[in-house]
């Protein structure tokens, strides 16, 4: 009935939003629908929480501990993006760059945006898993080209060209499970692609067509979390699109793709019996990491220079999954979250930043300390959460990273530590003129929605300073699920 | 017995018109003419789904033949043909690589395809087995297409390619895939090429021309 609910409500609200979406209440309904979903969410976790993992109609749709928490994490920031919208879009509408039509268009995609990942988060079937996937990616090709602009335009079109690509060889090994699971489970009863039955019985799946999977799997869904070299799209998408989706993209669709990539490791890791998926992950994910790290100091526009920031980030946790280990694993998720929640915080206020500064190219945006006290320190304390200074959650998840990379793989070190001081000092002296300074700027004609980044923040905070026990052991749960 | 065996040498001849298909698509430059290319390739699809599920009994292929013959024979080709008369799209622009060189890369593809393939291929028990090897095939050689052309329709083109080899996989290493997932992908599929019109009339709205080299402004800098 939740699982219903969870998936029901972002579609009615793409339905409504398609009907209504040009009205003056459009951002308000999108706001209601997010919070019911988020209401939804919630009554599902308390229900997981309750009574364990779940199977329902017909075991198409499951949850278990690693999803779940998932999913409550794509509906709070889905809500929390949804209000930083409301306010954002109508300086957008003032300074003349949209009209209602395209707000329509924008707000009926955003919740079908959140549908199709409920979808992939919920569902066991691994082929529905793709088949939402290449939604998400749709929903949002036009969102990205929402200014019609021509830098919009190209960066829609890299957008839909290489996704599209990636996500057609992760069909193709979606093709290689299906072939090789109905060998073991037979084609009766279409269980064959059902990742539970998979999972089951993963020892006798044929090792070698899965590996081959697996390549074909992680190139495909690798291209969506942004992993290097692949990455090409996610700078672009996210500078050029509108700021709600740059901050949705950054903290949720990146998580969701990654989420898909460690289902179909687990499986793959079974049926081999050996860690060399784990290898590859880990061996992308450096490289994603130590490249975007680099890439960070030839950056000119704000949100170009947090969209390679999500690189490095994602880099950080795919590493960190392919390492393995429970904590690893721990370390892996806690990243997730808090990586989510910061980066989607940043993106809120980059976004206020420049609509008072009038322009994304970080020499022009100066002083924001001055014009407007809560995007200045709003981006300052959410460029130090990022960058991993204590006491925020992510120096807590990137120690433990760290750590364990020390102890099983001595030789990452290195290249982990420059990665983390690169992209410090790309960062932390790019922001600091941002926020203080002079600036002759003149406030926004709204007031910003600053209440959702400073509380994104201040759990950011909270996770790293204490964790509740109940967050902890689901955490464990999920992370021995893992492997 | 001897019919199966004459369905089998029947398949193998489609698998082998497939590829053919790809390589004559990587030699047009009307854009017109790779339309009709598409077409044909999924008529083939068509048949050869057809000819599996017959062999095997399998109602349900007959559905996702059906489909493909709407989808892929007649709604895509019957939406690009009018996208690229609208768009005055006839011809494409100078190829990034001459022809000669790009067949001669697709040879090696093909290959590459059916040394990957080879291993996986001994384990089929499905009467295409064989046929895997070329799926790959089409999909790198769909690939190679997206990479050396220039033109926004062409490229949307070797992406409905690459599909069709996709399909051609699912259907010559397993029995296809289950009918939810098939409308699944089939509805993504649709919507995509939608999308892309939109997206076409943008395009040229914005820069006059379907040309992708316009699209090369957002660079590291």
């Amino acid at each position: 009935m939740e699982i219903l609910l969870v998936l029901g409500l972002p579609l009615l609200g793409a339905l409504s939003l398609a009907l209504f979406g040009a009205r003056r209440f459009a951002a308000e309904l999108n706001v209601g629908m997010s919070f019911a979903t988020l209401v939804a969410a919630a009554f599902l976790v308390l229900r997981v929480i309750r009574h364990g993992p779940m199977l329902v109609a017909h075991e198409q749709f499951f949850v278990d501990s690693f999803n779940v928490f998932l999913v409550a994490l794509t509906a709070f920031v889905g809500f929390t993006t949804a209000l930083f919208s409301r306010p954002y879009m109508r300086i957008e509408e003032h300074h003349g760059r949209l009209n209602p039509r395209r707000l329509r268009l924008y707000h009926s995609m955003y919740q079908l945006f959140m549908a199709a990942m409920f979808l992939a988060l919920l569902t066991n079937n691994m082929g529905l898993l793709w088949v939402a996937m290449e939604a998400a990616t749709l929903s949002t090709v036009l969102l990205v080209s929402l200014y019609r602009t021509r830098a919009s335009l190209e960066a829609a079109w890299k957008y839909f060209i290489l996704c599209g690509v990636g996500i057609a060889q992760a069909l193709f090994g979606t093709i290689l499970l299906y072939f090789a699971a109905e060998q073991t489970l037979g084609r009766e009863g279409m269980t064959a692609l059902l990742w539970t039955h998979l999972n089951a019985v993963k020892g006798q799946l044929e090792p070698r067509v899965l590996g081959l999977a697996f390549v074909f799997l992680l190139v495909g869904y690798g291209t969506k979390v942004g992993l290097a070299p692949l990455h090409n799209w996610l700078p672009d998408a996210h500078a050029e699109g509108p700021t709600p989706v740059s901050a949705v993209l950054s903290g949720l669709l990146l998580n969701v793709a990654l989420y898909a990539v460690i289902r179909c490791k687990i499986l793959v890791e079974g049926s081999i019996g050996s860690r060399l998926p784990g290898r590859m992950l880990m061996t992308f994910g450096l490289l994603s990491a130590v490249l975007a790290a680099f890439f960070l100091f030839r950056q000119r526009d704000i949100k170009r220079l947090f969209g390679y920031s999500s690189i490095e980030h994602m880099g950080i946790i795919t590493f960190a999954f392919g390492m393995g280990g429970p904590v690893a694993n721990f370390a892996a998720l806690l990243h997730m979250t808090v990586h989510s929640l910061t980066k989607s915080s940043i993106f809120f206020t980059a976004g206020h930043a420049s609509q008072t500064a009038g322009t994304q190219r970080m020499d022009g945006i100066r002083g924001l300390v001055g014009i407007s006290p809560t995007i200045g320190w709003g981006l300052m304390l959410g460029s130090l959460a990022i960058l991993g200074m204590p006491p925020f959650g992510v120096f807590a998840s990137e120690f433990l990273v760290l750590t364990t990379a020390m102890r099983d793989h001595p030789w990452t070190t290195p290249f982990l530590l420059v990665a983390l001081g690169v992209a410090f000092a790309a960062i932390f002296s790019r922001v600091q003129p941002m926020v203080f300074g002079e600036s002759d700027a003149r406030p926004l004609p709204h007031s910003p929605a600053m209440v959702p980044v400073f509380v994104h923040l201040a759990m950011v905070l909270t996770l790293g300073v204490y964790m509740p026990a109940a967050l902890a052991a689901w955490y464990r749960a999920a992370a021995r699920l893992i492997g | 017995m001897l019919k199966s065996h004459f369905i089998a040498q029947l398949l193998k001849l489609l698998a082998a018109s497939l590829l053919l298909i790809s390589f004559a698509m990587l030699s047009r430059r009307r854009t017109q003419r790779l339309v009709t290319l598409l077409a044909w390739q999924g008529a083939v699809l068509f048949v050869s789904t057809c000819l599996v599920a017959y062999d095997a009994g399998l109602t349900e292929l007959y559905y996702s033949a059906a489909l493909t013959l709407i989808l892929k024979v007649i709604a895509l080709p019957w939406i690009l043909h009018r996208l690229v008369r609208r768009l005055g799209a006839q011809w494409d622009s100078e190829t990034l690589v001459n022809i000669p060189t790009t067949m001669l890369v697709g040879l090696v593809l093909v290959i590459f395809a059916f040394g990957l393939a080879q291993p996986i291929s001994v384990l089929a028990t499905t009467i295409t087995r064989n046929t895997l090897g070329i799926a790959l095939a089409v999909i790198f050689l769909a690939f190679l297409m997206m990479i050396t052309r220039r033109k926004a329709v062409t490229q949307v083109i070797g992406f409905l390619a690459m599909e069709n080899g996709l399909f051609f996989a699912a259907t010559s290493a397993t029995y296809g895939m289950p009918m939810v997932i098939e409308l699944g992908i089939a509805l993504d599929l649709l919507v995509g090429v939608f999308i892309l019109g939109i997206f076409f009339f943008q395009i040229r709205e914005q820069f006059d021309s379907l040309d992708l080299h316009h699209l090369e402004a957002l660079k590291e800098d």
